[in-house]
């Protein structure tokens, strides 16, 4: 393993700003892993150091296959995490909100500009994001509609769900997008957790990016096959809202299945406690996301449910 | 009249509501012409709410030169505004990177969409922002050369001191002003002044362009004043002056205007060591049209744009 700085910035009384990179194997550039974005992707910069400790036994056991090389950038952002703020501390722009990046642009576009070109080139690129809605996911693969995505890549994950994405205005300007744009084969792979550490749903990613790269030859590992996984379209996912605001109980989890006509949450005032609405599935399925916070507001999605879909 | 345009309720007993004022004419007609503008997109941006008082009052005092409806909408992001804050306070989320808005998506795109969906059938939509809390600018209309065709000879009449029309850039079909365009409503981007404070005279020197532009458009009959013609951006240059060293910027100017070549503009300087890291000048002669106001700059941080015409 080799441990570089990628890009520097100098701080006005901070230590300086440095994204660091872990490179693995050498020759072709095979694979590029990127962590945490933001200041509150907790569990993305977790998975990425659980991965960085993995792929360093197998370069020991020299298990990286010959003529690949890997990088993993674990942390994009550590001023924004260490001051406990998610984007850009001194004004708040987000970093995966300004690709590809301006090498002569405000700081951010530099950031992403500088991030960019280290990572661009690989053949495969996997981000471990997070969901700009506060909710649960199933764990889940996700690529952008672009006209070069391929679905039966990310299959090779083995996660239960690959998820097709058809890119929206603000989704041209993120890493994945623009990995896609530059010939990278995108991924971008959700857990069900963002601001803490959920060890559980980090192993699965941890062994969903180790059987991505076994299967294309890039590193010797044996570990599970996975699931065989069902590709659906997030515009046909099912958007589950609420009608009025309050205390939120939710009665599904993600992955779980659902009928119609089933009580899936309530909604309790917050000075009288009663229930004032309930909150009814209109399909059968399984449960994709499901809103986290105590509370809700008015007409916003709490569920987006897979139709038709059976365990 | 006041009339919601679109609101959701929040967890605990209020809501949110985006609000309009309908100006419209005793009589009508059914052949009006309708003038929409927007602002307070961001909650740091002060100076479209002293245009939008003023644009009332005038237009109470003499109901009678009325002859189309005005649709003015304060505040497209009302908690920000009510909380000083830039974004939407729950999701730190840019209200301009939303658009066209989604009414099946998170808060924020339901309300966007709600926006745009009134704002559709206008004439002309003005989109007032006051900079940030980083640079001030002067008064200017900003179009996208796509757009500008269509835009510029409804720019001309806006008073401002200059016009940017710039290339397209991704990030910006996210936009109030861009998705209007596309949705066939010529939608003006008005910059001004600075972020947290009202400049009065650029809001007076603008508010006699709104006035000349809606006399133009039959939908004032009453007094304007004369309106200056701006500056182009594509007659001649424009150069961003860019922070090369994090450090405190002091300005040399006192404000923006005419500078000649070499002029000193700014330095930035390391307190701690007593140093001067990076000494500005203007590369051309011409007009300063943006000048920094925060002085804590990281690399790459805009300190200055200079327009130079072509002699």
């Amino acid at each position: 393993m080799k441990k570089e700085v990628l890009f520097s910035l100098k701080g006005l009384y901070r230590e300086p700003f440095e994204i660091e990179g872990y490179r693995f194997g050498g020759g072709e550039k095979s694979a590029c892993i990127v962590g945490a974005m933001r200041g509150n992707e907790m569990q993305q910069l977790y998975i990425c150091s659980q991965l960085i400790k993995v792929l360093k036994e197998l370069e020991a056991h020299d298990a990286i296959s010959h003529n690949h090389e890997i990088l993993v950038v674990p942390s994009v952002n550590q001023y924004s995490m260490n001051v406990g703020k998610r984007f850009w501390a001194l004004d708040n722009q987000d970093i995966n909100r300004t690709f590809p990046g301006n090498s002569e642009g405000d700081t951010t576009k530099q950031i992403a500009a500088a991030l960019f070109e280290q990572v661009k080139g690989y053949s495969y690129g996997m981000q471990f994001a997070s969901f700009y809605m506060q909710g649960d996911f199933i764990p889940h693969v996700r690529m952008m509609e672009t006209g070069y995505q391929s679905a039966s890549l990310a299959n090779l994950f083995g996660l239960p769900y690959v998820v097709i994405r058809k890119p929206k205005p603000m989704d041209t300007v993120t890493l994945n997008y623009n990995w896609q744009m530059n010939g990278t084969n995108a991924f971008s792979i959700y857990t069900n957790s963002t601001d803490a550490v959920d060890d559980k749903s980090a192993r699965q990613a941890v062994s969903s990016v180790l059987r991505f790269l076994t299967r294309m030859g890039i590193v010797k590992y044996n570990n599970h096959s996975g699931y065989i996984a069902s590709v659906i379209n997030e515009y046909d996912l099912l958007a589950v809202k609420t009608y009025d605001a309050g205390f939120y109980r939710r009665l599904k989890n993600p992955g779980d299945p659902v009928k119609h006509g089933e009580t899936i949450a309530e909604v309790i005032d917050p000075h009288e406690g009663e229930v004032t609405s309930q909150i009814i599935s209109q399909t059968d399925g399984i449960v994709f996301f499901a809103h986290t916070a105590p509370m809700v507001m008015g007409n916003e999605v709490v569920y987006k449910i897979i139709r038709r879909m059976h365990e | 009249m006041i009339e919601e345009v679109v609101s959701v309720e929040l967890p605990v007993h209020e809501r949110l509501i985006i609000k309009k004022n309908r100006l419209e004419p005793k009589e009508m007609t059914g052949r009006e012409k309708r003038i929409s503008i927007c602002t307070g997109t961001h909650g740091d941006e002060l100076d479209g709410q002293y245009v939008c008082y003023e644009i009332v009052r005038r237009i109470n005092q003499h109901p009678e030169c009325l002859k189309g409806i005005i649709d003015i909408y304060p505040s497209v992001n009302p908690l920000g505004l009510d909380t000083g804050t830039r974004g939407i306070p729950m999701f730190d989320l840019d209200m301009n990177r939303v658009f066209p808005g989604d009414n099946n998506g998170a808060m924020a795109e339901y309300i966007a969409s709600g926006i745009v969906n009134d704002i559709i059938g206008s004439d002309i939509c003005l989109d007032i922002h006051s900079s940030n809390i980083f640079v001030k600018e002067v008064p200017q209309v900003r179009l996208n050369e796509e757009d500008s065709d269509k835009l510029l000879p409804f720019a001309k009449m806006m008073n401002a001191d200059f016009v940017w029309i710039y290339s397209s850039i991704t990030v910006l079909e996210a936009t109030l002003a861009y998705s209007l365009n596309h949705m066939g409503v010529p939608t003006l981007v008005v910059e001004m002044g600075v972020g947290n404070r009202i400049t009065n005279c650029y809001c007076e020197q603008i508010l006699d362009g709104i006035f000349h532009m809606m006399k133009e458009m039959g939908i004032w009959t009453g007094d304007t004043k004369e309106v200056q013609p701006p500056i182009i951006s594509t007659e001649g240059e424009v150069r961003f002056l860019s922070a090369m060293e994090t450090g405190i910027f002091v300005s040399a100017i006192e404000n923006t205007g005419t500078v000649e070549m070499g002029a000193h503009i700014g330095d930035i300087i390391d307190p701690i060591e007593g140093r001067i890291l990076q000494h500005i000048e203007s590369p051309i002669k011409g007009i300063v049209f943006t000048i920094r106001e925060n002085p804590v700059v990281y690399k790459g941080a805009l300190l200055a744009r200079v327009y130079g015409g072509r002699n």
